[in-house]
């Protein structure tokens, strides 16, 4: 490919040369005017073309197809109003550290600043939800900035980049050269970490008698998934999981808790508190994970391996910090860990004991109904079961995607997508779409609420005419479901607001098949299974699901926003009364 | 400006490209970060621009700041300027008020401070002083009873005394 250094070609023709260099095989866009010279080339070219109903929707499906793969999803967009619609999802990316590219046209240099028609200053508006950015205005500089782009965007912490090109730019000829290395003064990972660090922490964790393994996304991110399976059966520690990182470690071993956090087990949630080490590894002290923060894990020191420096510290001070790849990182970890163990090696059998009692007095669990009606996480819990630890499941945001996490087992990594930090409705069908994509022989199944089915269902259309067959079961309660709960819990039941109406419009089953889909429903508990068989059965479409449960369900367990970890309450009114010992 | 313990002085090379001021000031803005002064210049690269920006931080969210800033792509490198082992430099341009009886005194003020009169006019002078923050803050409290009628500072500039600062970039 490189035999195209030094051809004449236009700046348009070159980003699209730069981005088959760049080894993109399918990007999601829309066109429009100011990106309009890019896409005669790209009409031309052998990477996948995906033209998508709206922009969010482009970005949404980059990152689903991003996660799903490992891979740097790219999204294109025209100047304005196409750029802005970017910015939701480049903001989301940015939060779960989503390798993500996007191209954005811009007016013609000369018009900049001039507030031409469709002119947005789209690098200013994300300099701060994104890893970098770029503004191009000269078309010799366009090679470079894609190659720098995805290099960005894939390596340390990887992140969302946007690259907006002017459409002179895009225009003139220019000669293309790609770059054969990329040197950036101010951007050198570190990627292995402090030897002396590994060996300081490998005797803090064999002088531990109850350490967590506190594992986050980052795990998946860095692919140490096999490693972290080795450091656990080393260290015998019990592991919990974030939101981010289910599925890193297979929810099946016996060392595994579940989630830690707001809506995660009680198991997980008071290991955690009750821990003298938390071996924190890829993971960022969330809100949503520590409580209030003065009184997270409060006996516990902390190794913290990452490798972002600026997480070191900037939530928990870390008594250890492991700057570096994680893979690195724990592979550094194990020989330093056994060396230390031939000395000495503490014994977990007490600190088992008492987590298992947390286990066994407060596992996951839901009722069914009493007035007959569906119970939601039943039906999540089937998908899971039916569907099996191969398909990938992509959750939207709110009680649904908790649910999701507590009641699906994950046995794989990259299974489990969805949108954690910036927490956007709307994300699971276009993320299912790019990861159906990415994965086109696994089952992929969006797990979505009837509000945030709302948001974005038009990529359905999307999915419908270019054969990308996902699955979508609608997890309808007629509300905005979260909301609800909390007013239920904080505000009295005064349900301002959050009732969606969506059992009687619209009809998600007419609307799926509107959509070129196919609509299917269910409401009671026996008709789930089939259901659901009925739905892995269709391969050659979408398929919609609407599956209309009980709306009062909630999430259970919770610790209610800003208060401590040790107020987990298992159920409506019910905290887990603890052993005067325990405490 | 006063300086006490949370006061810090970042030497900041950054990129000389479009957009890095704004990223720098997006950054202290989203993340909350007090910038007490910000003076950015030329250095003897033209790549290359140099920030001296201070802050107001406690020690620990000060590593926070670094550790942040050196995230920034442009960003080349952070050198944390130790106001003993490094030349700390603000320029300070005051017009005063002055009658013929006070007019003396104001002269003698400026030759104490080693500062410079560079415009006279029949009520007022200007004048012209260089040094770090407690000299020109020492400066300015004596003035002020003459009447300050107009007052210009300069951020603050720094550089390390010696040969080759240290960077705490990454």
């Amino acid at each position: 490919m490189s035999s195209d250094n030094g051809t004449r070609m236009t700046g348009a023709t070159s980003l699209v040369k730069s981005l088959e260099h760049a080894g993109v095989e399918v990007m999601f866009g829309i066109p429009g005017g100011a990106i309009l010279p890019a896409y005669d080339p790209i009409f031309d070219s052998p990477i996948r073309h995906i033209l998508v109903r709206h922009e969010q929707g482009a970005g949404h499906a980059a990152t689903g197809y991003a996660q799903a793969t490992g891979r740097v999803g790219v999204c294109i967009a025209t100047s304005g109003p196409g750029a802005t619609n970017l910015v939701t999802p480049l903001a989301d990316a940015q939060m779960d550290s989503v390798p993500l590219v996007a191209i954005t046209g811009q007016v013609a240099s000369a018009a900049i600043g001039t507030d031409a028609f469709q002119e947005a200053d789209i690098r200013g508006i994300t300099m701060p939800v994104t890893k970098h950015n770029y503004l191009i205005t000269d078309p010799r500089d366009i090679p470079r900035a894609i190659a720098e782009a995805f290099h960005i965007a894939s390596t340390g912490r990887p992140g969302a980049v946007l690259v907006d090109i002017a459409k002179d730019a895009l225009q003139h000829q220019t000669e293309f050269q790609w770059p054969d290395s990329i040197s950036l003064a101010g951007y050198n990972p570190v990627t292995v970490p402090d030897s002396q660090a590994v060996r300081d922490a490998a005797a803090l964790i064999a002088q531990s008698h109850n350490p967590v393994l506190y594992v986050g996304g980052g795990v998946i991110k860095a692919n140490a998934h096999k490693e972290l399976m080795q450091l656990a059966q080393l260290t015998g520690a019990p592991v919990v999981t974030t939101l981010m990182a289910r599925g890193a470690f297979p929810d099946s071993h016996h060392q595994h808790l579940g989630m830690p956090g707001m809506h995660g087990t009680v198991a997980a949630v008071t290991a955690l508190q009750k821990a003298d080490l938390l071996i924190t590894l890829g993971a960022r002290f969330d809100d949503r994970v520590t409580g209030k923060l003065s009184s997270f894990a409060p006996h516990a020191k902390v190794i913290h391996a990452d490798i972002d420096p600026a997480e070191i510290g900037k939530n928990r001070v870390a008594d250890i910090a492991l700057v570096g790849d994680l893979a690195n990182t724990i592979t550094a970890l194990i020989p330093a860990i056994q060396a230390e163990f031939k000395k000495s090696q503490p014994d977990l059998t007490a600190w088992w004991t008492q987590v298992n009692s947390y286990r066994e007095r407060f596992p996951l669990g839901y009722d069914h109904p009493a007035d007959g009606t569906l119970s939601p996480q039943f039906v999540i819990e089937r998908l899971g079961k039916i569907a099996g630890p191969e398909a990938i499941f992509v959750a939207g945001v709110g009680q649904h995607q908790m649910w999701a996490s507590q009641f699906i087992n994950y046995e794989n990594p990259r299974t489990w997508l969805n949108s954690g930090g910036l927490g956007t409705m709307g994300y699971s069908v276009p993320a299912a779409m790019g990861a159906k994509v990415g994965a086109p022989d696994k089952v992929v199944w969006a797990i979505d609420g009837d509000g945030c089915f709302q948001m974005t269902n038009q990529e359905l259309v999307t999915c419908a005419i270019n054969k990308i067959p996902i699955k979508v079961a609608i997890i309808n309660n007629e509300s905005l479901g979260m909301v609800r709960q909390w007013q239920t819990l904080f505000y009295n039941e005064r349900y301002s607001n959050t009732d969606l109406h969506s059992k009687r419009i619209p009809d998600f089953a007419k609307l799926a098949e509107a959509m070129g889909c196919v609509g299917l429903r269910c409401e009671s508990r026996d008709d789930v299974d089939r259901t659901i068989a009925q739905a892995m059965e269709i391969n050659d479409q979408p398929v919609v699901v609407d599956f209309s449960v009980h709306r009062d369900a909630m999430v259970w367990p919770m610790v209610a926003a800003g208060t401590s970890n040790d107020d987990i309450v298992v159920a409506r009114s019910l905290a887990p009364i603890w052993d005067s010992q325990e405490l | 400006m006063t300086t006490n313990t949370h006061t810090h002085t970042l030497s900041v090379l950054v990129e000389n490209s479009p957009g890095v001021l704004a990223r720098i000031a997006s950054l202290f803005s989203r993340r909350g970060y007090n910038i007490d002064s910000l003076a950015v210049g030329p250095t003897e690269d033209d790549n290359i621009s140099r920030m001296t920006i201070v802050i107001n931080v406690e020690g620990h969210a000060l590593e926070q700041v670094i550790q942040q800033l050196d995230k920034l792509v442009n960003v080349i490198s952070i050198t944390q300027l130790d106001p003993i082992t490094s030349v700390q430099r603000e320029l300070l341009l005051v017009k005063v008020s002055t009658t013929p009886e006070s007019r003396s005194q104001v002269l003698e003020t400026v030759q104490l401070f080693r500062a410079k009169v560079v415009d006279v006019a029949q009520d007022a002078v200007t004048i012209e002083a260089t040094g770090n923050s407690e000299k020109i803050e020492a400066l300015l409290r004596v003035l002020e009873p003459y009447g300050i009628k107009e007052l210009v500072q300069s951020g603050l500039v720094a550089m390390s005394r010696g040969m080759q600062p240290k960077s705490a970039g990454r």
